[in-house]
């Protein structure tokens, strides 16, 4: 595949597109590495908390505690519910949205030239600040929060669809137009799988934008889920809970984006492209 | 795009919007979207308020200090890890998942240990930038060809002229690149600081003007959030395309 | 072992009998540069004609014409008698960067010009099955691209081409990007498939040894604006080893009379 773009997808402008960034490298080291590296993690962490650096720095075993705790009374079970509904709802409908309107912008000239430098402008601004806009208009609630995930996702997934299908091998389209192959034939065919990898690298995208906006929601506006977890032990001087609440969707958000790229290599096989 | 044969600059859209902006705004379609002219009107009066001007220093200052931590710290991890192999295989993976971690989380912790001020802020900056720098640098470093150092080595380099004289020179396209996506997540970073920590700056003038309903202003500010976003990735990419050629020409 | 016909200089050549593939006064400019300028050329059926001369005398151009990929500024191309300006299912096209699709299996790739017209499944893996076969890549059907070479991969995309069962195959530099010795091979497989395939075949090429060894007719155009410049046929008999070729006579002096003519060109 000669298409060499940065699936970043922050890139403020298209002109430049060498694909020189390295966002998601080296999750293949070894598992030992890993696991020394989590441990070395922890140990800091605890050290850090017995000093302790600030009073409002619980140590690694407290939040390890305080975490069980949080999974035993199902306060985080409860959150996580109110919490995934609408980052799920958001990275669907702007996974829909995305790739259609990304598809007919990268094919059609008139739709590139309206919508793109939208999203262009989108993808490089802070647009979280949107977020309490979103909430006075559409009050405290699963509308709300599923807006906030789709602002922060469909730009990426947008820009990543337009530029895999602006980009896409040439020589295939001939390939298939000189096989007759019909204007559906070949976006079918040719131009979305040719597309496929980018594609789905915008999702992925999308995905750790939605997770972003949906926390910053909760955080900012409505009092539910993770977000009404971490401001109520905060307020209460839970530290250790409030530690253990955002360790969690960290570590959750990591795990669905390291899962989301196994599939990517697995299903993509990107060494595979070279043909 | 094409139009009568002149070919239509791709931003030049963004005139359309503003156009349908301010009809719709005119109409009354939309709640809580104020014709266009009158944000406008709105951004040229607020610009002179004093409220504005202090809180631009404040925002500015705050990033600028967020932005040349995570630079002056960034980059030098990167360039560890591009070149310890022990150092990459402990830190690289805590690297990849900040990087893409919902940092906002974080931001409630900084609150706590930081206090409600700008302190937090430079935090929320350094948090959010600094992870993009590291990975491209070490990338950068990473991509150098062996036959680079090597020639420095064969001419006597000492260790500290190898790192100045050549590895940080072969990497700066890549090092430019995270900064500029360092940049980008920067402004995220201050603007969703502000935003939590509410006292501070813009997140202050935010909280003002939405909860009295003052639209045009809050529009007003936001646009001029997005032309300072859209600036500086400009003015990066104006330096990158400066080392471009030579980014080409070390393949 | 018959003599080299030579027919000399741009006067028009008188047509062969039976021609498929008929080009009359095509020319072609990009922008300013003139590629190709009032090409009358005649192919005729069952045969192997290559079309050869220096880099960028248009020889891609009037290929792609030919298949209906590139319009033409003016003239026409007719394939059986009938005026074509699309691309048609009486030609198929090989391409020079193979064209292959990344995310499909062999037989995928080679059945892809029956999946576009709509034949069922069963039936065009049949076809294609057969055709990967032919072209001596069985045992490889369920592989993909990247796991071949690249004269395996130009393979697939000549099976491509033959499973459409066009009467023309239109190959653009087929064994540019082949190494050496699998070119060989398949210039001797290329000899063998033109024998029991029936087929027309035009064929692009840089290489003045490739283009005696493997043709019939030898078309060579001039630099930019391209013209034909002489017409060669090379009376070569290909039945025995075809080892015996490279060190036949007239194949040696078929190769250096070429090479006098186009060496004006690169001077
Ligand atoms: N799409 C195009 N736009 C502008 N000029 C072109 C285009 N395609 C070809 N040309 C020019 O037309 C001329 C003929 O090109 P063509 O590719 O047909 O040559 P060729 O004989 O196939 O060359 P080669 O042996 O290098 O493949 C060249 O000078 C080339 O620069
Ligand atoms: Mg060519």
């Amino acid at each position: 595949m000669a298409v060499s773009i940065r699936t970043d997808g922050e890139a403020a402008g298209l002109a430049s597109s060498s694909n020189r960034s390295a966002t998601g490298a080296s999750w293949d080291q070894p598992i030992l590495l890993r696991l020394v590296s989590i441990a070395l993690f922890a140990g800091i962490w605890e050290v850090a908390g017995r000093i302790p650096v600030s009073f409002a720095f619980p140590t690694f075993s407290d939040t390890v505690v305080a975490f069980f705790g949080l999974l035993a009374d199902g306060s985080l079970a409860t959150a996580y519910l109110s919490t995934l509904q609408p980052l799920v709802l958001g990275v669907v409908l702007s996974a829909f949205l995305g790739v259609s309107l990304g598809t007919i912008c990268g094919l059609w000239r008139t739709g590139e030239w309206l919508v793109i430098p939208v999203f262009i402008v989108l993808q490089a601004a802070p647009v979280a600040a949107f977020i309490p806009m979103v909430t006075f208009v559409y009050g405290i609630g699963m509308t709300a929060k599923t807006l906030a995930v789709m602002i922060l996702a469909l730009p990426v997934i947008v820009l990543n669809t337009y530029k895999a299908v602006r980009n896409v091998n040439e020589s295939l389209l001939v390939m298939c137009r000189s096989f007759l192959g019909t204007n559906w034939q070949t976006v079918a065919k040719i131009i979305l799988p040719d597309a496929s990898p980018v594609i789905f690298a915008g999702l992925r995208l999308g995905v750790a934008a939605g997770f972003v906006g949906v926390v910053l929601a909760e955080l900012l506006i409505t009092p539910t889920g993770i977000g009404d977890l971490i401001t109520f032990h905060r307020s209460r001087a839970d530290y250790a809970e409030m530690y253990a609440t955002i360790a969690s969707i960290i570590a959750l958000s990591t795990l669905t984006l390291v899962f989301l790229q196994w599939v990517e290599v697995r299903v993509f096989r990107p060494e595979s492209r070279g043909a | 795009m094409t139009l009568f044969g002149y070919r239509v600059p791709m931003m030049a859209s963004l005139l359309v919007w503003c156009v349908v902006w301010e009809v719709v705004g005119r109409l009354d379609l939309v709640f809580l979207l104020p014709p266009f002219s009158d944000v406008l009107v709105a951004a040229v009066s607020l610009v002179q308020t004093p409220s504005w001007q202090s809180a631009t220093v404040t925002t500015l200052r705050a990033f600028a200090m967020g932005m040349a931590l995570s630079i002056v710290i960034g980059v030098p991890l990167g360039i560890l890890m591009g070149r310890v192999k022990i150092a990459d295989d402990l830190l690289g993976m805590w690297v990849n998942i900040f990087s893409s971690a919902p940092l906002s989380a974080i931001v409630p912790v900084l609150m706590i240990l930081f206090g409600f001020g700008e302190k937090t802020i430079v935090a929320a900056v350094f948090l959010f930038a600094i992870w993009i720098i590291v990975l491209d640098t070490r990338a950068g470093v990473r991509h150098i060809s062996p036959s680079l150092i090597e020639m420095a080595r064969s001419y006597g380099a000492s260790r500290p002229a190898l790192y100045t004289k050549i590895i940080l020179w072969a990497a700066l396209p890549e090092i430019l690149a995270g900064i500029r996506l360092g940049l980008i997540r920067g402004v995220k970073g201050v603007v969703i600081g502000q935003l939590l920590v509410a006292i501070v700056g813009y997140g202050a003038l935010f909280e003002t003007f939405s909860r009295n309903f003052r639209m045009a202003e809050f529009w007003a500010l936001t646009i001029i959030l997005f032309a300072f976003a859209l600036l500086i990735a400009e003015l990066i990419e104006r330096a990158e395309a400066k080392v471009e050629y030579y980014a080409g020409a070390r393949q | 072992m018959g003599a080299t016909a030579l027919r000399n200089g741009p006067s028009p050549v008188p047509a062969p009998i039976d021609s498929i593939v008929e080009v009359r006064g095509i020319s072609k400019t990009y922008g300013n540069v003139e590629a190709l300028r009032g090409i009358d050329l005649d192919f005729p059926r069952g045969k192997l004609t290559s079309l050869l001369g220096p880099s960028g005398c248009g020889k891609t151009t009037l290929l792609k014409i030919i298949a209906g990929l590139i319009r033409a500024d003016g003239g026409t191309v007719a394939i059986n008698g009938k005026r074509v300006s699309a691309p048609g299912p009486e030609r198929a096209f090989v391409f020079q960067d193979f064209a292959l699709m990344p995310w499909a299996t062999v037989t995928r790739n080679v059945a892809f010009g029956l999946e576009l017209r709509g034949t069922n499944k069963a039936e065009r893996e049949e076809i294609a099955r057969r055709y990967i076969a032919e072209v001596g890549l069985a045992g490889f059907e369920d592989k993909y691209p990247h796991e071949l070479s690249g004269g395996m991969r130009q393979r697939v995309g000549l099976a491509r081409a033959l499973s459409v069962d066009a009467d023309v195959l239109l190959l653009d530099e087929p064994f540019s990007a082949v190494d050496e010795q699998n070119r060989r091979k398949f210039q001797e497989d290329l000899i063998r498939l033109r024998t029991n395939q029936n087929k027309t075949f035009i064929f692009v090429t840089h290489s003045i040894e490739e283009a005696v060894y493997i043709s019939d007719r030898i078309v060579l155009l001039s630099p930019r604006p391209g013209r034909v410049s002489q017409i060669i046929e090379p009376e070569i008999d290909r039945s025995g080893d075809p080892e015996r070729i490279h060190r036949d006579r007239h194949y040696l002096d078929t190769v250096d009379e070429i090479w006098q003519g186009l060496k004006q060109y690169v001077e």
